[in-house]
Formats: structure tokens, sequence, C-alpha cells
């Protein structure tokens, strides 16, 4: 038994031991949501409440879903962007909450760190469910589950990871994940989308994604905010699809069975293009259900703490 | 009759320190020498102690009037004599801000009912701090101005910038200036580098201080005219302000002490009391910093003394407000990290406390000298000791020092003659 932790705020931190221990206990979870009676007993009593700052509907369902397969209590607040503008306290709202008898607060918050904060002023355990263009651990956890399903392993696989890097949560978590399950993780994108020394971080860098692809074993596409362009980031998203779009022909320079994932929702035509999306190396459908999966594990493990430490 | 006893003096003057009494009368030094006999009213034994003149500081926020629930000139003034300043200047960025006579005369009234030290205003740049129009210089040297700035924020346009520089010489007005190029800040609220990458933190590039600091620093030297520089940040910054006085340009400049004591590193766990503009940069930054202190590049340390509410910081990194409160660390954290490894000497960090930021402003102070006012800071080089923040005399508790332990601290502050502080204590 390896997790210890209070809460699960990013991936960055997280060893080896954790990590595994985490997707282990993902594997035995997995069994549950193919069974026809998905209703175990493991969180029977716990209370679990997701506090979303953000619109996200697979997220949340996924960590609403985990909890009720697994007997917990559970609540959903929205709160929507505009009560972070408003300056309605994130540290009142969580007391709030916590005040009401809540073992696990999940939280996504369109600022980076918010949920760092909100965990030191709360005992119950915080999940970040994503934090600004910091971190995402679950969908990173579950990415890494779905990697050691199919490959068996994650030590030494050639992973690429293509588009925004700079505002991506994802690829962030995946980063700090992959790298400690000694991977080879390698980025590409425009150079106005990449975060300024992430080399230090031990991946490697391309502006050329047919360089970052050759003899990749996981091709991890990110979507494209259509944002970026409007910004100025990006010239045209024309000229982004033409540049860095994961396209069959694309695909040819990977290893044949490599691996295509998306933490979706997808921009078809964007940064994947439909067919590579639904083909055969595609994991995108298997990564929500294993996006489960991981989210009862997590909720499990961190309850489980919160047991040894009242008895 | 005031007298200051057994101390080592270290006058602003004389590189030297020097065992010596001071003696007061009202609000004059009378006599300085190593030993006087006349029976003061008053006796302050600094056996053990430093004696210098009291801390000038440069630039510092007050708060009032508009946003006395961060500070207002009561508490500010108790915070600076806290932290052994005896003469503070205030920007003007109150609400509504410093960009007239009257306001002027407000903060010069409020100061004199809270003597806890004296408190120079620098009135706005432009009208409303919008970047505009220029304001009436003139009115407000007259009104008590001692300089002029629209920190907080940039003046955005150089074609203003300019004009303001030229109109200001013809009153001997000095401009500080708030080098930020907003455009190149864009969203960012740490420094942009490894760090912001690491927290997934918007960043800001250097570039946006710099490029502001050699614009600036090419209208001053076209128009033969001084030029201020603001919180220096930058390995960059301290550069180009080296090369620009070897070329013989009038810039002078300043530093924070957080700049010289604290990375982007500590923006990890995202405690907002790290939020600061400029930001904190990296330990790179902190050694060029060290380094333009002790060539003299950099000429003064000043606090930028920001106090916040508590509930502006307690928030996600990004929402919460920018600065520090400083006043009452400020002389710890400079004789921690400078005097103490011996990058400078007190006489130096003296120098850049007191004597230069007085004479840049062409302000009363900065020298312990027979005639001059009695504006005396005593120190305990010594005394170690933990950073409260609840022991703040100001109301802004925050500070990313809280809870560090740092070496020499402020004992006794003289202002006028008056002892606003004695034994840590201020009386005032
Ligand atoms: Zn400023």
């Amino acid at each position: 038994m390896a997790l210890k932790r209070k809460d699960l705020l990013g991936i960055r931190g997280l060893s080896r031991d954790e990590i595994d221990e985490i997707l282990n206990t993902a594997e035995l979870m997995k069994y549950i949501l193919i069974q026809d009676h998905k209703r175990t007993p493991h969180l029977q009593g716990r209370s679990i409440v997701t506090l979303f700052y953000e619109n996200s509907t697979r997220t949340r369902l996924s960590f609403e879903l985990a909890s009720k397969y697994m007997s917990a209590s559970m609540a959903n607040v929205t709160a929507g962007s505009s009560s972070v503008a408003k300056g309605e306290c994130l540290i009142d709202t969580g007391k709030t909450i916590e005040s009401m008898g809540v073992d696990v607060v999940v939280i996504r918050h369109p600022v980076s760190g918010a949920p760092h904060i909100l965990a030191k002023h709360v005992t119950a355990s915080v999940i970040n469910a994503g934090d600004g263009i910091n971190e995402h651990p679950t969908q990173a956890l579950l990415d890494m589950f779905t990697i050691r399903q199919k490959k068996g392993t994650i030590n030494n696989l050639v992973v690429a990871i293509i588009g925004d890097i700079l505002h991506s949560r994802v690829a962030r978590s995946n980063i700090w994940g992959l790298t400690t399950m000694g991977a080879e993780v390698r980025v590409a994108g425009p150079a106005t989308l990449m975060p300024p020394d992430i080399e230090d971080m031990g991946v490697k860098v391309f502006y050329n994604v047919d360089e970052a692809l050759k003899g990749a074993d996981v091709v991890m596409g990110l979507r494209l905010q259509k944002e970026r362009q409007m910004k100025g980031l990006l010239p045209s998203i024309r000229e982004y699809t033409r540049l860095y779009c994961i396209n069959k022909e694309r695909m040819l320079l990977a290893r044949k069975d490599a691996l295509i994932m998306h933490p979706g929702p997808i921009n078809r035509g964007v940064e994947i293009s439909s067919d590579i999306a639904e083909g055969e190396q595609s994991t995108i459908n298997e990564q929500v259900t294993n996006g489960v999966a991981v989210r009862m594990a997590l909720l499990y493990l961190l309850t489980r703490r919160n047991k040894d430490a009242v008895y | 009759m005031l007298c200051i006893k057994n101390g080592i003096v270290v006058d602003g003057i004389n590189p030297e320190p020097y065992k010596a009494d001071i003696l007061v009368d009202g609000k004059e030094i009378i006599e300085i020498a190593s030993e006087i006999s006349t029976v003061a009213d008053v006796t302050i034994d600094a056996a053990g102690k430093c004696v210098l003149p009291g801390f000038v500081d440069a630039h510092c926020h007050l708060r009032e009037p508009g946003y006395e629930y961060k500070e207002d000139i009561g508490s500010g003034t108790r915070s600076a004599a806290a932290g052994g300043f005896t003469s503070i200047a205030c920007m003007p960025n109150t609400h509504p801000a410093v960009d007239n006579a009257a306001l002027v005369n407000f903060i010069k009234m409020r100061a004199l009912e809270e003597r806890a030290a004296k408190v120079y205003p620098i009135a706005a740049v432009t009208k409303g701090l919008k970047g505009e129009e220029l304001t009436e210089m003139w009115e407000l040297k007259k009104a008590g101005a001692v300089a002029l700035s629209d920190d907080g924020k940039p003046i955005m346009n150089a074609g203003i910038m300019r004009l303001a520089l030229q109109y200001a010489r013809g009153f001997d007005m000095l401009i500080i200036s708030h080098c930020e190029d907003l455009q190149l800040t864009g969203d960012g609220v740490m420094n942009e580098g490894y760090m912001s990458t690491v927290l997934g933190v918007k960043g800001i590039t250097r570039a946006a201080e710099e490029v502001m600091v050699a614009r600036d620093i090419i209208l001053a030297e076209t128009l033969k005219t001084p030029v201020h520089i603001a919180h220096v940040s930058t390995r960059g910054s301290v550069e180009l302000i080296r090369q620009a006085k070897k070329r013989g340009v009038k810039v002078t400049c300043e530093t924070a002490p957080h700049y010289f004591s604290a990375a982007d590193e500590w923006v990890d766990g995202y405690d907002a009391d790290t939020k600061v503009n400029p930001p904190l940069r990296t330990a790179d930054d902190v050694e060029a910093i060290i380094e333009g202190l002790k060539d003299g590049t950099i000429d003064i340390i000043a606090t930028d003394h920001a106090p916040h509410h508590r509930d502006e910081k307690e928030v996600e990194y990004s929402l919460a407000a920018s600065g520090i409160s400083g006043f009452e660390t400020a002389f710890s954290l400079a004789y921690t990290h400078l005097v103490e490894p011996g990058v400078i000497s007190l006489h130096q960090l003296v120098e850049k406390m007191s004597t230069r930021p007085a004479d840049i402003l062409n302000i009363d102070g900065g020298r312990l000298q027979v005639g001059k006012t009695a504006d005396i800071t005593v120190v305990d080089p010594a005394k170690e000791y933990t950073v409260d923040v609840s022991q703040f005399h100001s109301k802004g508790k925050n500070s990313p020092f809280h809870g560090r332990t740092l070496k020499g601290k402020v004992v006794h502050t003289i202002v006028d003659g008056r002892v606003v502080m004695e034994n840590e204590k201020i009386l005032v």
C-alpha cells in the first residue's frame, strides 16, 4: 500500500509505486464495469461532491458514475466560470461543502493551482479534475492505464504528444507520469504553443511532427482550442492542420502497432483526421471506459486513507 | 535632549564605522563624539548595536485615500517606523489617484497627524494614471510632490513618456518609471521560464520589463534628462542600466528586497503571497541583482511596500492581488543576504537605504552629521529572529518571508529627534 496522500492534486511528485498502485487497483475496478450488476460497497457511507467551475460533461459524469457504482452518496455543484470572476471565495465554498460532511471534493477550475489552495484549507480529500493549464491527473492516469493494458508496460515506450502543449493540462500530467514510468516522451507542436524550457521536464521537443512520430509506440493528440487562433498564436487553423494534423499518411511514420489516443472531445479534421480517430489503432472510446475504472480506483484509495486515519 | 550612547556609528559619510555617542536637541543632531558627558533627558544605550541614518524609502504604497482596508497613512507609517524608515515616498496609485495639488496636500496633512515617519508624496505623471495627458507638474511640485510616477502601470505610449520627461525637466522633477510592456505581459502572472512550465501558470517574459527599460534609457539619453527605473528585477535590466551608466546616461534605479532574497521557485504551492509585479525571477536574476548592488549599477534599495487585504491574497493565484508588504522585513533581508555574506558593507547598505534615496529624491536625511535632522535608526546586527506577519504593524500581512529566519533587526527609530520606536515597541 503506497498511496497515503490526502489529495490527488497532480501527477507531479507521484512516485512510480504510487502510480502502479492506482493502475493496479483500476484493473480490479474494470472488472466491476463489465459486470451486469455494477454495484460494490467500496464507498458505502462515503460522500463525494464534484465542484466544477468549468463545463465538462464527460469528466463530471465519469466521476459521478464511479461514485455511484461504488455506492457513495454524491452530488454535483456546477459553479460556472462566471462565479470565479465574481470573486466568490473558493475557500469559503470549499469549507461550506465540507461542513455538510463531504469526504472527497472533486474540483475542476480554470485557474492553475486552485485545487492546491482548496486542499490547504479543507480536511476532505481533494481530487484535481483539471486546473487551468496545469494538470489533469485523472486523465493522465487513465491514459497510462490504457497504454499499460494495451502494451503491457509503459517502460521504454516512445510516446509522442502532438499539438497545443502550452495550454494542455493533459500534456503536462502525461509528461510527469510517463517520464516517471520510464517512457521516452516527445512533444511536438507550433513554437508559439510550446512552453519555455520544457526540455528540462525530461522530454524531447520537435517542431516537425513527422520527426516526432518516427518509431512512436503511442501517438497522443490534444484538443486545439479555436480561440488560440484569435489570440494570434496561430495564423490559421488551416495552416495548423496542414502542419500538425495526425492523419493516415503521417501515422505510417509511427510503429505499425502504435496506439492513437486523444482525451476528447475531438475537433475532427483539425488535430486528428476522422478515419484515424475511428480506426483500429484508436483507443479513444476505451479511454472513456478506463476513465471510470481509474476514478473508481482513486476514490477508493483516497477514502481508504481516511478510514485508516479514523480507526 | 536625547543621547544615544555606546553605539557603532555608520553615518552615511565615512566608510569606516566608529564608536561614538550622538546628542540630539530638538530635531537636530548637536554633537557626535566618542564620549558625551552632557546629561540628556532620555538616554538610549546602543552598546553592541549600530546607529545609522534613518532609512529613506523611495517607493511605497500607503493606499490612502481609497484603499484604507489595505493600509492607511497611520498603519503605513507605523510599519515604516518598525522597519527603521524615517522618511518614505508614497506612490500615487490611490483612489482617486494623486494627480492634483489638493490630493498632495491631503496626504501631507494626514501625514502630519500620523507622526511615525515623514511622508513625501509622489504624484502622477499622467491624469488619472491613464498614460494619456500630463499632470500639472509645476503645481504638484509646489504642493510638495517630490517626484512623479504612474507606478502600478507603465506609460505605454512612448510619445507621452517622452513628453513627460521633457516637461518635467523644466521643474527638476524626477520621473520614476514602472517598466512593463503590457502587451508582452499578457495574462501572465509569474516569471516565464522553467518554473512557469512546471507549475502550469502563464508566464511573464523578462522582455516585458527589459524592452521598457531600454526604451526609457534611450528616451532619457536622447533628451539628456534623468530617469529613475523602479523595481529592477532581471539580469537584462541590470545590464542595460550598467551600459547606459557607462555612456553617461542620467539613469538611476532601485531594486526591492524580494528581488535579491526570493526566486520563482517560491511560487511552487501557489501561495499568492509570492505574487508580485514584476514577478519573482530566477536564481540567475537574483545573482545579477546582487552583482548590480555590489558594483553600484543599482543605486538604491526601495521596498515597493504593497500591502493587501487577506481576502485579496487567499484566492486562486491568477486572481490574487500583486504585491508584498515590505517595510518590516526590508532591513533584515538586506542584512541577511547582502551584508552578512560580505557582498556589501554596512556602510554601503546605508548608502543604498538612506543616503542615496534621500539624494535622488532631493529630500532631507540620509546622513548623521552635526547640524542635520535627527532621523536615526538603531539596529542589532546580531539578532536572529523568525518573521511573523501577525506581528506586522502594517495592515498588509502579505509576505512570502513569513516563517523565515533572518539576521539583523531594527530596534530603535528616531524621527525628527522623537523616539517613535524603542526596543522594537512603536510609541506613536
Ligand atoms: Zn511598480
